[in-house]
């Protein structure tokens, strides 16, 4: 049993890993196919999967529509797919109106909105609402309190925890709008059939509004009013900046992607004419001679192909015609083929993958698991225990790395290119370490440490992933991959690295004064390791922050700045150096240094996260209230422990019976 | 004495106390630059002897500190007096020795480059040439007069620091002198009013200032922030006065009458002229699809320099800038409602100059080899060990 126990608890988790990749059966409708058409949001090219559960996340904080979020799991309530709902909220939105999906959690916000407690037998969780409960009324409070905090409390420290909560519901209220509108005017009845009204609706409107336009000729006010009516209707939808659908006739490049209301007003007076006539912003403004020959060329271009296809699945599923919906399915990505869009169904299909497969979930799942059994070794020094925590951590740290590599893949760029992929990345590079001090030292300390960072990491870019796509493309700046592939992966190593003697330390203190497992060679032996890595953190942060200096010298020939990220970086490399030269001058002994390296934990977390929240420099994400508090608290978790560390000998379990 | 002084400055535990205060210093320094701006925190923590750190709202006790300069030139004494007296070469420790040899190269290249660089920026319009660059925070008071070409200028300049209320500059070459009767670092200059402002005289009797106002307003800190000053001139020839004019930095040439011709005034950024000239041909402004996300500032430049001869185009554009004749030149702002408008784009090139660029590549390179060697001679004994 102790011999096959390890093996097969592996074997156990390869085939919960492996079942992730294989499609869930479907219904009659064919989600998966929807799912894995491509469109173009955030500036780049990515599966409808993706953008529904990104949108879903940012809505719910989960990529799944729970239906009857009141009920228990036990109870079994109904579970969309996260595509299944955005189709339903692209093409019958009264419908999806009335599901609980957005969640909301302050009080005052409940409040404002006349949301209702808590109550199952109402169908009431108390946190979890339909868009129905607060309506176009509803959504018209939040951005009155929204505009207000935009005007009165620019400096984002200044916010309470109330304007927060209407910022995000005002962020997933609008997107939610967004989506709405996204295939057609969310009060479509028929997309079919009114695509078909409006082409026969242009050739004369479109002459009566040049004629109009120029002055002479035959205005025929009846025609003019038929075709604005509808121009309307789609211009509103591109005002919301509704993600792109429609691909250019010709194939052509992401570039040239357009909303479906910009496809539909390109077959008659054009969106950019319209962005002039409507809104006299001087952004928007166009050159004279522009304007007359966008005039001169309105009507002349024909519908794109790509619309009515999407006028079909759309009508096929608001009807409720699985057959006709698949069948349009298939029509539309036989189109797509046919344009020679290949690289963009493929990604989009690779993608769909990749968010079906969610390795660095199943990998965290892993962790905790295998950190039980590296627990369990420490009480019993049962070999097996351990075992069974590295071959789990082994089989994990592989899930880690291929996710990893399967995401450089989809982006086409280094591991990390923000502040997500960055707690992915120290997550890796710390179990990486982990992996190799337990290969040297065989006493599960290593894995201990991998497993907790591993799984903690992971928390970490949850949260952040609940913010949206973790895949947004760079800013100019930063749109370079040779860096991105020095200064940032190795900045990032140096994160883990000094993470990982940190989270030694901690374990050292926990160990020592809580239990009695902490022999004095187990001591000796965790010193050496926290020394040992804390020079290779200290390489790593050293060179990773010089070669930021040397990309901004090439990027905008100032070496050293003084910006927040790079002094951030640069206490890191103090810090080490502060340890390792205490350590050489005697100063610090194993406790010493134990305390010093927690210290290390803080250094790392305000480099990582603290100089982003100060809301200067150039790498400013903007004043995070989540990520302040959780800092704090991780902070304050630090201090306790440096001061546990710091108790005299005596007070520590493991070295009691020593001195007596 | 000198032997308590050399220990003292070579033991291990001044390192770590200077380490601390280096933290101490960038920690609060970066603290600083929320309420300070990145410009004044860097005069104030890192170039600096002494400084303190005061809270926002102040009521707690001032944290004093060292200065950027002290801790960087102890630590440099740290650091050599320590190889001097203590360290005995040996194989085994190389890696140290290179690490040491490389963070002097760094601490040392950083102070040339706090001294010598030089930052400027080169705007123009598609078409444009500029055989100048202007600096971003200088400003100085120009007297020009045509001689009828446009290249010869005769131009006078009092940098804008000399211009201080009360004071009178002249020049030989200056037919006149001027007296400054107001003086501001940034000031709001705006056109006066028929109806609010009719209690408020012009803000001059001579020139556009005829027509406005000019009004002190708080200093800038911020990174991308500048300020604009503004001062009224009072001319005098030969003891008599020829009326006040208003100096501002955002007022286009005025014109002096005097007996000898007519001269242009000018508050303008300091100027620094180039041995060749760069013309913009034409800029580029990209974005991602459906989004404002920028993907690509480009500029298109034509150098040409008369001295050798050279005439060619070259493309600026972000991570990739003209490193010429001892200047680098970096896309640095882009205009893009001109684009649009189907008008001609402006551009601006951040220009530096920094003959030490080279040293934090070497010891960039020195000091991480240095650490590969030592850690690496740990490991291997670390491991060589353990096989016993």
């Amino acid at each position: 049993m102790k011999r096959w126990f390890p093996p097969l608890l592996t074997v156990v988790f390869v085939l919960w890993i492996l079942s992730a990749l294989m499609p869930k059966k479907e219904s009659s409708y064919s989600i998966n196919g929807f799912g894995r058409l491509p469109v173009v949001f955030n500036g780049r090219v990515q599966p409808v999967d993706s953008l529904a559960r990104n949108s879903l996340t940012q809505i719910r904080e989960k990529d799944t529509a729970n239906l009857e979020p009141w009920k228990s799991w036990y109870q079994a309530p109904k579970i969309l797919s996260a595509t299944e709902w955005l189709l339903t909220v692209m093409t019958r939105p009264e419908v999806a109106d009335g599901w609980k999906v957005f969640r909301l959690d302050h009080p005052e916000l409940k409040a404002l909105l006349k949301l209702p407690e808590a109550d199952p037998t109402r169908n009431e969780d108390g946190k979890h609402f339909a868009w129905a409960q607060f309506g176009e009324s509803g959504f018209k409070l939040i951005e009155d309190e929204h505009r207000r905090i935009r005007e009165t409390k620019k400096d984002a420290s200044q916010r309470t925890t109330f304007d927060s909560a209407i910022l995000e519901a005002h962020e997933a209220l609008t997107l939610y709008l967004r989506l709405k509108n996204t295939v057609h005017p969310q009060d479509t009845a028929e997309f079919g059939r009114e695509i078909g009204d409006y082409t026969r609706a242009v050739p004369a409107g479109v002459t009566a509004f040049r004629n109009r336009m120029i002055g002479s000729g035959v205005v025929e006010t009846n025609a003019l009013t038929a075709l604005f009516d509808f121009a309307e209707r789609y211009f509103v939808t591109v005002r919301m900046d509704t993600p792109l659908l429609i691909p250019p006739a010709s194939g052509g490049e992401v570039g040239e992607w357009s909303r479906m209301g910009e496809a539909l007003l390109d077959s008659s007076v054009g969106a950019p004419l319209l962005r002039h006539l409507m809104h006299r912003d001087p952004k928007e403004a166009l050159a004279p001679e522009r304007v007359s020959a966008l005039i001169g060329s309105a009507g002349t271009r024909p519908l794109n192909p790509a619309v009515p296809l999407w006028a079909k699945m759309a009508d096929a599923f608001r009807l409720e015609q699985s057959v006709e919906f698949n069948q349009a399915v298939a029509t539309y990505t036989g189109y797509l083929q046919s344009l020679r869009l290949d690289r963009a169904l493929s990604k989009a299909s690779s993608e769909q993958a990749f968010n079906r497969f969610a390795p660095f979930s199943k990998a965290a799942a892993i962790y905790i698991v295998a950190f039980l059994f590296g627990c369990g070794f420490w009480f019993n020094f049962a070999e097996w225990s351990r075992r069974t925590s590295l071959q789990l951590v082994l089989l994990a740290f592989v899930v880690h790395t291929v996710g990893l590599i399967f995401r450089m893949w989809l982006e086409g760029r280094p591991p990390v290119t923000n502040l997500y992929s960055s707690a992915i990345f120290i997550g890796w590079g710390a179990v990486g370490l982990g992996l190799i001090l337990e290969g040297f030292w065989k006493n599960a300390i290593g894995l201990a440490v991998a497993t907790v960072i591993g799984f903690a990491t992971q928390v970490v870019a949850h949260n952040l992933a609940l913010s949206g796509d973790t895949m947004v493309m760079m800013e100019a700046v930063l749109d370079t991959n040779f860096w991105l592939a020095t200064h940032v992966v190795i900045v990032t190593l140096g994160y883990a690295s000094t993470f990982v003697a940190g989270f030694l330390a901690i374990l050292y203190v926990i160990l020592g004064v809580g239990t009695r497992v902490l022999t004095s060679t187990m001591g000796r032996s965790m010193a050496r390791m926290v020394y040992g890595i804390l020079c290779f953190a200290t390489l790593f942060s050293f060179v990773g922050t010089v070669l930021g200096g040397i990309w901004a010298d090439q990027s905008w020939g100032r070496f050293w700045g003084w910006d927040p990220k790079e002094n951030g970086a640069l206490i890191i490399v103090l810090w080490n150096a502060l340890i390792l030269h205490a350590r050489w001058g005697g100063m610090v002994k194993e406790r010493g240094i134990m305390n010093l390296a927690i210290v290390g934990n803080v250094v790392t977390c305000w480099s990582w996260f603290g100089t982003n929240l100060l809301g200067i420099g150039l790498h400013s994400y903007g004043f995070m209230s989540g990520a302040f508090t959780a800092l704090m608290v991780f902070v304050a978790t630090q201090a306790i422990l440096i001061g546990l560390g710091s108790l005299p000998q005596s007070m520590w379990r493991s070295f009691r019976g020593l001195k007596s | 004495m000198l032997k308590t002084l050399t220990q003292f400055l070579s033991s291990l535990r001044l390192t770590v106390v200077l380490l601390a205060c280096a933290i101490a210093v960038v920690f609060f320094g970066t603290l600083g630059q929320t309420s300070d701006g990145l410009y004044v925190a860097q005069q104030r923590y890192f170039r600096s002897w002494f400084s303190y750190w005061t809270p926002h709202d102040a009521t707690f006790p001032w944290i004093p500190l060292p200065g950027g300069y002290l801790v960087g030139t102890l630590l440099l004494a740290n650091l050599t007096v320590a190889h001097v007296t203590r360290f005995k070469w040996s194989w085994n420790k190389s890696g140290i020795f290179m690490t040491h040899i490389g963070i002097i190269l760094l601490l040392v290249g950083q102070l040339l480059t706090d001294m010598l660089a030089r930052e400027s920026v080169m705007s123009f319009r598609e078409g444009e040439s500029r055989n100048y660059s202007e600096s971003s925070m200088d400003f100085e008071l120009a007297f020009l007069q045509d001689s009828g070409s446009n290249q010869l200028d005769q131009v006078i300049a009092f940098p804008a620091n000399l211009i201080k209320s009360g004071t009178e500059l002249q020049h030989p070459l200056l037919p006149f002198s001027i007296r400054v009767r107001e003086a501001f670092e940034n000031a709001t200059v705006r056109v006066r009013g028929p109806m609010v402002d009719s209690n408020r005289p012009p803000a001059s009797t001579q020139g556009a200032g005829r027509s406005m106002i000019i009004e002190s307003s708080a200093a800038k800190r911020g990174m991308d922030d500048r300020n604009v000053p503004g001062s009224v001139l009072e001319m005098i020839d030969g003891g008599r006065s020829m009326g006040t004019w208003l100096g501002s930095g955002i007022l286009r040439a005025q014109q002096i009458e005097t007996a000898s011709g007519t001269w242009r005034m000018e508050l303008r950024p300091v100027r620094e002229y180039k041995p060749f000239a760069l013309t913009l041909i034409k800029t580029t402004h990209e974005v991602y699809p459906g989004t404002e996300k920028p993907k690509n500032f480009q500029s298109r430049v034509r150098i040409q320099n008369l001295d050798s001869r050279e005439d060619r185009e070259v493309d600026i554009y972000m991570n990739n800038p003209l490193r010429y004749s001892g200047y680098t030149f970096f896309q640095f702002q882009m205009g893009r409602e001109q684009l649009e408008q189907g008008g001609r784009g402006t551009s601006a090139l951040q220009v530096v100059q920094n003959p030490s660029w080279i040293a934090p590549y070497l010891g960039c390179i020195i000091v991480g080899l240095g650490l590969l060697v030592q850690f690496g001679i740990h490991l291997g004994k670390f491991i060589s060990r353990r096989k016993a």
